[in-house]
């Protein structure tokens, strides 16, 4: 058996470490590393509880309104109020906004360019596939690149800016919004819409959230030009629905938030291949392998103090657990939760996989795409967008809300108006989550056991694929 | 190497950092910002975000750096300098490296003809850099406003400048591009920084120049709470007045800024900015602010403030607490005389 470190692992969010030990050219254990912490939770603790607003958003600069929308919910929780519906709406937008830009970069910067790698020269598909989406250079990032820059701009209208923003307020959004600007906020969706039509899909929106089996998508496949269709011949050639399985658990908190519900609900994709309600009083965290010393295993009564000596501990990541199980998170766990038929198909078919997993975040990007126009054409221009905050008694509060990436938790305790503790659990965490106490590796560290990396070792193109179909942000697993 | 030989070779690695700088700079260029590096003869050395080489590749492009094989022109660097635990930068390390991101800069910033901080992290210490700092967080070059911090104070780069701080949480796209840009032309020089690193391109303005609200702050005309129109300097924490960046000069996401957005400029691109608590509220003494414009006596300003309040027209009393204008500007008249 050999034991290789594969790092640094780049076109990730953040920084990555992976080991793996391969016995006949295959992974037998996995070993995931977050090599950064800065202790944000620390950092929170015994400030005044709106600086979570400003401090927050800044663990992470790829899903910064994510992180913003969460500490403003955990706030929302603690004064009692309702947001303004407009505050709702335009959060959503701006939200879905940053979502759809995470999906984008995810396929044209950080998943695509592995399928341009000499590895593949030998194969038919790899001259064009090459001068698509090498990196840096192929002609796909001059598409993708403004098209992201432009749907971004949703941020200069409603958040003034991104990343980090303070316009995501516990009662809202902090400007209102006026007849020009939401005529610019349509523009600027119809303008996605269209670069999703032209250049992604080719195809309209409607037609192919109206693909709703395998099969289906087969037969929409072929012949078809545009990169979702590149993908998924990319997809059948290499067996990518064969590679990385997850562990089957999937689970959502539920995304954009209205005020009559949400457009994807919250919800346990659980062992029995059914949705369930979350039970989300069963989350956990273990410390067993992470460099943190033992403290409660409930986010709310929790603390998080480095322990950088710790026998056995590989990563600076905690293990959340859902009743006991590592549970995989993202855009596919939140359409299969939400019922989408062709994700439901797919995952009936072969569960969570590399393929999957991409396949998972264009649908929902097309879903947010036209989410967006609708949003925006619900803003009723003349009302408030925003309500007044108020004092906070003392408490324990939480804020949970869907990044781009899957489940984002921000539990809040608050003491004599200061933040008594802070803990978050972020998307990567429950993905890259290290061993808990009984040895049960995390979803990531599942999905590799497996893997055949024949004699590429830890140049194997099969993990750059796993790993990155989980599109990690590593900045916030440790935070 | 023929092709790096001809360019400029820029190095970007990112400390303790959130990746905002690079997701910022990503929005730089009409199309798209790896074109616009190659049409100004940037070669991306290495990006941890962008590039293909991973892994032990990238590792090789690192070494040959330090090995002299590769000629290093700007060293950038995103995110704070993690130095601890006690001084060993475990906090972060640069993976498959068995070698902290701390000891990687000491390393190669000798040899880089220009290195660049890039973001109040890197600059300063930033964010991690806050309340207890648990992990001993410096910038490259600062350790709030004191200068040293990771490199120490003495350092110059290979071509005999400081490290350049493009200062921002995030930064403008167009404050890094413009001094990447400029680096590659050698265009800027010790006396184009201020005291704190940054370029006096950026420097040189105030972020309150050009703000939408300027009139109600002639007025002092000001927002009370959240989602109002009026100046945020009185009431809701707006420390424009006194940090500096062309932030309403420019636009940020196609037309933006962070007083347009509704809410305070907390004064990302000082150094400390992450020390300030309420963020969003005016700290006072007395009823006055404590933050004045710098280059205001405050006698000056109570007086001035006292006198524009008396003069305050109803459309801009009215409009600076209001979400959205409740008296638009009055018809203009041709009429002259009586
Ligand atoms: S809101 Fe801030 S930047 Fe705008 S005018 Fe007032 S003090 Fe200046
Ligand atoms: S306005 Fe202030 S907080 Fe906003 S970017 Fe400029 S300096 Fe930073």
């Amino acid at each position: 058996m050999t034991r290789i470190t594969i790092g640094p692992f780049n076109r990730v969010e953040g920084d990555l470490e992976v080991r793996l030990d391969i016995e006949s050219g295959r992974v037998r254990r996995a070993e995931v590393t977050a090599p950064l912490y800065r202790g944000f939770e620390q950092i929170l603790e015994g400030r005044p509880p709106l600086d979570a607003l400003a401090l927050a958003p800044r663990i992470c600069g790829i899903c910064s309104v994510s992180q913003s929308v969460a500490a403003a919910a955990a706030l929302r929780d603690a004064m009692a109020i309702e947001a303004a519906p407009n505050g709702l709406l335009a959060t959503s937008i701006a939200h879905a906004a940053e979502n759809a830009a995470d999906h984008l970069t995810h396929f044209y910067i950080f998943f695509m360019p592995d399928f341009a790698r000499e590895a593949y020269a030998a194969h038919d598909w790899h001259a064009a596939t090459h001068e698509r989406f090498a990196a840096t250079r192929g002609s796909a990032a001059r598409d993708a690149l403004p098209a992201r820059a432009r749907l971004l701009e949703t941020m200069g209208i409603i958040a003034g800016k991104w990343p980090h923003s303070l316009a995501f307020q516990p009662g809202g959004t902090t400007r209102a919004i006026d007849l020009g600007e939401r005529v610019r906020l349509l523009s600027i969706a119809t303008a996605f819409r269209s670069f999703l039509e032209r250049i992604v899909f080719a195809d309209a929106l409607e037609n192919v959230l109206a693909i709703t089996t395998a099969d289906e998508l087969d037969r929409w496949r072929d012949g078809r030009g545009g990169d979702f269709a590149h993908f998924l011949r990319l997809a059948d050639s290499l067996a990518l629905s064969g590679l990385g399985r997850g562990t089957g658990l999937m689970m959502s908190y539920g995304a954009y938030h209205g005020t009559d519900g949400e457009l994807f609900p919250r919800g346990l994709f659980g062992p029995r291949a059914a949705i369930e309600p979350l039970p989300l009083a069963q989350i956990t965290e273990d410390v067993s392998h992470a460099w943190m010393r033992d403290s409660s295993a409930d986010p709310a009564h929790s603390s998080t103090i480095p322990d950088p000596d710790k026998p056995a501990a590989y990563s600076w990541c905690k293990a959340p657990r859902l009743s006991g199980q590592p549970i995989e998170v993202g855009a596919i766990a939140r359409q299969t939760v939400a019922g989408q038929a062709l994700i439901a198909d797919l995952v009936s078919a072969s569960g969570t996989n590399v393929r999957n997993r991409v396949i998972a975040r264009l649908i929902e990007t097309a879903r947010i795409a036209l989410a967006m126009e609708q949003w925006t054409r619900a803003l009723r221009l003349s009302e408030p967008f925003c309500t007044n905050s108020c004092d906070i008694p003392d408490g324990s509060y939480v804020g949970l809300v869907e990044a781009a990436r899957g489940s984002l938790g921000h539990w809040m305790a608050v003491r004599g108006g200061r933040i008594a503790r802070y803990q978050i659990i972020a998307p990567t965490t429950w993905n890259f989550s290290p061993r808990d106490s009984f040895d049960v590796g995390g979803p990531l560290e599942q999905a590799l056991v497996g893997t055949d990396v024949g004699d590429a070792g830890a140049r194997a193109v099969a993990i750059q694929h796993i790993v990155r179909s989980f599109d990690p942000c590593m900045v916030c697993t440790a935070h | 190497m023929s092709r790096s030989d001809a360019m400029t070779n820029v190095l970007w690695l990112q400390g303790a950092s959130c990746g905002g700088c690079t997701m910022s700079i990503l929005e730089s260029g009409a199309s798209g910002w790896f074109d616009e590096l190659r049409q100004f003869g940037v070669n991306l050395l290495w990006h941890p975000s962008v590039s293909e080489e991973t892994g032990e590749e990238a590792v090789e492009i690192l070494q040959s750096v330090l090995d002299g094989k590769v000629r290093l022109d700007l060293l950038l660097l995103e995110g704070s300098v993690a130095r601890g635990p006690s001084d060993t930068g475990r906090f972060n390390m640069l993976a498959g490296t068995n070698r902290s991101v701390y000891r990687w800069m000491l390393d190669l910033a000798p040899h880089a003809g220009y290195v660049i901080a890039i973001g109040s992290c890197a600059a300063y210490g930033g964010v991690p850099a806050a309340g207890s700092n648990p992990t001993d967080a410096v910038g490259l070059q600062f350790e709030g406003s004191d200068s040293g911090g990771a490199l120490g104070a003495a350092f110059r780069s290979r071509l005999g400048l400081p490290v350049i701080n493009v200062a921002g949480c995030a930064p403008h796209p167009g404050w890094m591009m413009e001094t990447i840009l400029a680096l590659t032309t050698k265009d800027i020089a010790a006396s184009d920084l201020d005291g704190y690193g940054r370029p006096k391109f950026v420097a040189n303005h105030l972020a309150h120049h050009g703000c939408s609200r300027n009139e109600f702050y002639e007025f002092k005309a000001s927002a009370e709470t959240m989602s109002e129109r009026g100046c945020l300097m009185e009431h809701l924490g707006c420390k424009a007045t006194q940090a500096v960046g062309d932030c309403n000069q420019r636009s940020w996401n196609g037309g933006g800024s962070c007083t347009k957005g509704g809410y305070a400029c907390i004064a990302c691109t000082s150094p400390g900015f992450e020390g300030a608590q309420n963020f969003l509220e005016t700290a006072k003494l007395a009823g006055i602010p404590v933050g004045l414009p710098t280059d205001m006596p405050k006698a000056w300003f109570v007086a001035l403030a006292a006198l524009s309040k008396s003069a305050t027209p109803r459309r801009v009393r009215l409009n600076a607490t209001a979400d959205h204008v409740v008296v638009p500007p009055g018809r203009t008249t041709t009429k002259t005389k009586p």
